[in-house]
């Protein structure tokens, strides 16, 4: 694999941490320190788009920031998954930085200076943990994500609040320190380094199966951030945080880079040989098939429109786990593509959630029917958001369910190929209840006046985008699926 | 100049304190100036010896040209070379914290309170720079004897508390001293470096065998080791802030320095690890501490104390590293002396700014504190961070260090202390957190806030205190530097 030092990766992750002052400074005036953060979000996708080219030659980028000690360094490493990652999460931040202008204006919130300098620090370190070369860098960005987050999940700073951070804490961090620390300092102990490799690094040590199988799931639950279960119960909790908070990074940056994480455990520390001699692949796709299935049972009885999204999510996420714990080419383009298919997907829904809330108040799909008299465009929207979920056309979400399914045959695991069916019934068992209602009721039953009033426009124009985004990815899915194929290609070698 | 570096170190501000203590019956505004001169002088002296030693290796200083063993020598090599600056700057860093305090809570006792501030830095450069083990009793008694009196310049509380530390610490030294004693009779030199090529032939000998397990006992006691800690928590606690500040982040760590020297140097590991096999159950009694200070922190509503139970399992953690007995955990065990005096002298310069505005310190004084003092509460956040061990932080390296050790040798129940510990840390301090961003509870639902009404402490109060902040990442980032410039060269060669 050809390799070139740039420092791209690092200020891809640097920008949005040097508007911080400035958003400070200028708190007094809003509308600059929101073109601060425009700014900050602009030049990341940027930066991240201007090595795109480099990275489908199917070159890496590398850069070094600091070595601690041999083959534990901060270092960035940009690869093919790491760059759908980092495209998905900071293409949408600068959408999603639009709907906080709305929202948060909309609610006349407290603390907005706040709110965006920490967003800009989770979106650092989001970038920072999609490029990490290794295990350490990973963690690292991994923390600091955990803690620049609780500020944002609490920000109402209200009694509910509080419990929800505490829980937030206890399951994200405290796994985090509980769990993957020893477990990445015994991997260093074994392997003498933790630098991601494509053959894992485990590989070839002298780790005995049963100490395998600890080490894997230490991971598995101690990345607690992709909320497989019974790691999950931070997820909802977590929706008292403000919309846009739960949109971005309870749908995409949070969750993801948790998932992410798996995903570089799998491929790059035990490695797709060893997982698949040891069987312990399967047990992974075992943990992340039940999530699958409670998650879409929880979603069911769901009433909160937030929580029944946090449901759907954590049984989402464990798609992408499963894809990739599956071993088989197939699977894994299709766990590797849903990042970016459910990304576009739920950061709809969840907007959409946030619009009917400033609009009219409402958190509970109960008081929502009759409600797409009021706010058709949401609405639509929201359908074709939940499409894109369930995973039928015409939506990029049928693209990654339709790898996903050709990888269970290709792993010869009928019994998870039932799984995802018979899940994605539940998802329309969900999902499709709330727009009918939505639209179809009797004129008696409906709960809003034959009278259209949406949310501001900063609201309504970003989930439109993405709803968009969500249709297009079906006819275009470029640059994601090719991304998502070489890095399969280059784990699998075939 | 360049070659009288060890002597300046000490002599500079001994001196001094004669100075200052004229200077205060003059004019009590010159004592402030003079004691930053002085510790200047020493933290630019020692900053110069690290570079000399990271030059030409280890420094052989004869105090007055008398050569050892006859007369006293100070021994510069890589260990003291790292502690050294960290003790000075650290001082240096907390006098200029402690001005306004000095004024706010005993102006009349300026003169008395330099004096002896500058006398006690000048008792701990003293115990780091020696090379002669009757020597380091001599300034460990000048520290000591200082430092009751800076704690006991307090709350009403304070004075009792520290008779009960000077008791303590008074058995601490005389163990130390019958241990040195034992010694000179079986070797008949004082030199350490002496001491140590004269010991090979006597490691069967029962004498020294006791003088190991006396000078280690009174040490433990001095560093408030598990179970010898509880003169601590009040000394530090009643203090005033300024001398909190001192104490609370050098007193223990520069035992430990001399634990780890008695140990390298003295005793050698040969003898310590090899002849005693008594490291595993001394690991255990760490692992106990770390268990046994972070449960009884949780249980204090009180910052300060809470803190100074921190630095008891603190103490655990830098035992335990250096008796693990591998070169990962010793790694661990040195970088965390220099990482811990950091982290510590951040959270209570803290507690310094926190009492100076708001007259308190204990928990329910802390509401609404990150509107009121964010600059203070931005620092406050990156010295728990390195406390509980997230990454950049140095806090984190260190704890990597001693895991690592831990694995390597089988020390398991090591690891999950130190976990224990990190995680009970992240409640302690999410907990103060919580208190200063949450209350007081708004009775709407969040919109309307608490007004913010800004007190932030003094300049000269947070200068400093970003200064530590920062260099607590910073030192983190360097990490990889540091071990491998100065801390791999401490531990001797051939050494796993």
């Amino acid at each position: 694999m050809e390799t070139i030092t740039s420092i791209k990766p690092l200020l891809a992750v640097l920008v949005s941490l040097l508007i911080i002052p400035l958003v400070v400074v200028s708190s007094r005036s809003p509308n600059v320190r929101e073109s601060w953060t425009f700014v900050a979000a602009v030049a990341k996708f940027l930066i991240v788009l201007s090595m795109l080219p480099v990275i489908l030659k199917g070159t890496e980028i590398v850069y070094t920031v600091v070595q601690f000690m041999p083959g534990a360094a901060i270092k960035f490493r940009v690869d093919a998954l790491g760059m759908l990652f980092a495209l998905v999460s900071s293409s949408l931040w600068i959408i999603t930085s639009a709907y906080s202008i709305g929202y948060m204006r909309g609610l006349k919130e407290h603390g907005q200076t706040r709110y965006f300098c920490f967003f800009a620090i989770c979106l650092s370190a989001t970038i920072g943990a999609a490029f990490s070369a290794n295990l350490l860098t990973l963690y690292l960005f991994y923390e600091i994500l955990s803690l620049a987050t609780y500020p944002l999940v609490t920000h109402h700073q209200d009694l509910e609040a509080r419990s929800s951070g505490r829980k937030y804490l206890l399951y994200v961090v405290g796994a985090s320190i509980g769990l993957v620390l020893p477990a990445m300092l015994i991997c260093y102990n074994l392997a003498g380094t933790l630098e991601f490799s494509k053959n894992g690094i485990l590989a070839g040590t002298a780790a005995s199966p049963s100490l395998l199988f600890i080490l894997l799931f230490m991971f598995v639950f101690g990345f607690a951030k992709s909320a497989i279960m019974p790691m999950h119960s931070w997820l909802p909790a977590a929706m008292v945080a403000p919309t846009p908070v739960s949109a971005l990074l309870h749908a995409v940056a949070v969750v993801k880079v948790g998932v992410f994480s798996i995903i570089r455990i799998l491929t790059g520390v035990f490695g797709i040989q060893l997982l698949s001699s040891s069987h312990l692949g399967i047990a992974v796709c075992c943990v992340a098939a039940f999530t699958i299935l409670v998650g879409s049972f929880i979603a069911l009885s769901q009433d909160g429109l937030k929580r029944l999204l946090a449901f759907s999510t954590i049984a989402q996420l464990s798609y992408i786990v499963l894809g990739v714990a599956l071993l088989s080419p197939k699977g894994m383009t299709g766990g590797m593509l849903h990042i970016a298919m459910h990304a576009f997907g739920k950061i709809t829904l969840f907007f959409c959630a946030g619009a009917i809330f400033v609009a009219t108040g409402k958190k509970n799909i109960s008081e929502m029917i009759g409600i797409g008299r009021r706010m058709p465009v949401t609405m639509a929207a929201f359908f074709i958001a939940s499409l894109s979920i369930i995973g039928v056309p015409p939506c990029g979400g049928f693209i990654s369910k339709w790898y996903l399914a050709l990888g269970t045959l290709q792993a010869h695991q009928i019994g998870f190929l039932v799984v995802l069916l018979f899940s994605s019934l539940l998802n329309a068992a969900y999902f499709i209840p709330i727009t009918y209602k939505a639209f179809f009721c009797r004129p008696e039953d409906a709960m809003f006046e034959n009278k259209v009033q949406e949310a501001p426009a900063f609201c309504v124009v970003p989930l439109v985008i993405t709803a968009t985004i969500s249709v297009i990815l079906l006819f275009y899915p470029q640059p994601f699926l090719r991304l998502a194929r070489m890095m399969v290609q280059s784990i699998t070698g075939a | 100049m360049n070659e009288q570096y060890p002597a300046l170190l000490v002599i500079v501000p001994l001196l001094s304190a004669l100075v200052i203590s004229v200077a205060g019956w003059v004019n009590k505004r010159l004592c402030f100036p003079i004691a930053v001169a002085a510790l200047s002088v020493s933290a630019w002296s020692s900053v110069g010896l690290l570079f000399r030693v990271l030059n030409e290796g280890a420094i052989v200083y004869k105090l007055g040209g008398w050569p050892p063993p006859m007369g006293i020598a100070y021994y510069i090599d890589y260990l003291n070379g790292l502690v050294l600056p960290v003790v000075s700057i650290v001082a240096l860093l907390n006098l200029i914290s402690s001005k306004k305090i000095v004024e706010q809570q005993f102006p009349d006792k300026a003169g008395p309170f330099y004096t002896l501030y500058v006398l006690m830095v000048t008792g701990l450069l003293g115990i780091v720079v020696t090379g002669d083990a009757f020597n380091l009793y001599v300034l460990l008694e000048i520290a000591s004897l200082t430092g009751y009196g800076l704690l006991a310049m307090g709350e009403e509380r304070a004075p009792l508390a520290t008779l009960n530390y000077l008791y303590m610490g008074t058995i601490g030294a005389c163990f130390y001293l019958l241990g040195i004693g034992y010694l000179y009779i079986v070797t008949g030199s004082l030199n350490m470096v002496d001491i140590a090529r004269l010991l090979p032939p006597l490691y069967q000998s029962k004498a020294v065998l006791a003088a190991f397990i006396i000078c280690m006992v009174g040490m433990w006691l001095k560093m408030a080791f598990f179970p010898l800690h509880a003169w601590l928590p009040n000394a530090y606690t009643y203090a005033n802030s300024a001398s909190s500040g001192l104490i609370a982040p050098l007193m223990t760590k520069v035992m430990v320095y001399v634990m780890i020297r008695l140990i390298l140097t003295v005793f050698t590991p040969a003898f310590v690890f090899s002849t005693l096999a008594v490291s595993h159950y001394i690991v255990w009694l760490a692992c106990i501490a770390i268990v046994i200070g972070a449960v009884l922190a949780l249980k204090e509503r009180n910052l300060k104390k809470m803190l100074t139970y921190i630095v008891v399992a603190e103490v655990g953690y830098m035992v335990g590293g250096a008796w693990l007995g591998n070169r990962a955990g010793l790694t661990g065990a040195v970088l965390h002396i220099v990482n811990d005096a950091l982290m510590t002298l951040c959270v209570f310069l803290v507690v310094g700014n926190i009492v100076y505005k708001v007259k308190g310190y204990a928990f329910a004084d802390l509401k609404g504190l990150f509107s009121k003092m964010p600059f203070t509460m931005g620092a406050f956040v990156i010295g728990a961070l390195s406390i509980i061990g997230v990454p950049p932080t140095c806090g984190f390296f260190s704890k990597w260090y001693l895991i690592l050790g831990a694995i390597q040798a089988h020390q398991y129940g090591f690891m999950v202390a130190l976990l224990f510990s990190s995680l009970i840390n992240v409640v302690l301090f999410f907990r103060v957190f919580e208190i200063g961003f949450y209350e007081p509870f708004s009775d709407h639902e969040g919109h309307e806030h608490h007004p913010a009404v800004m007190a932030e402490a003094p300049l000269t109060m947070l200068v400093p205190l970003y200064v530590v902040a920062i260099s607590l990442i910073l030192v983190g980032l360097y990490t990889g530097d540091i071990v491998n410039h100065i801390v791999q060269f401490v531990i001797p060669k051939g050494f796993m």
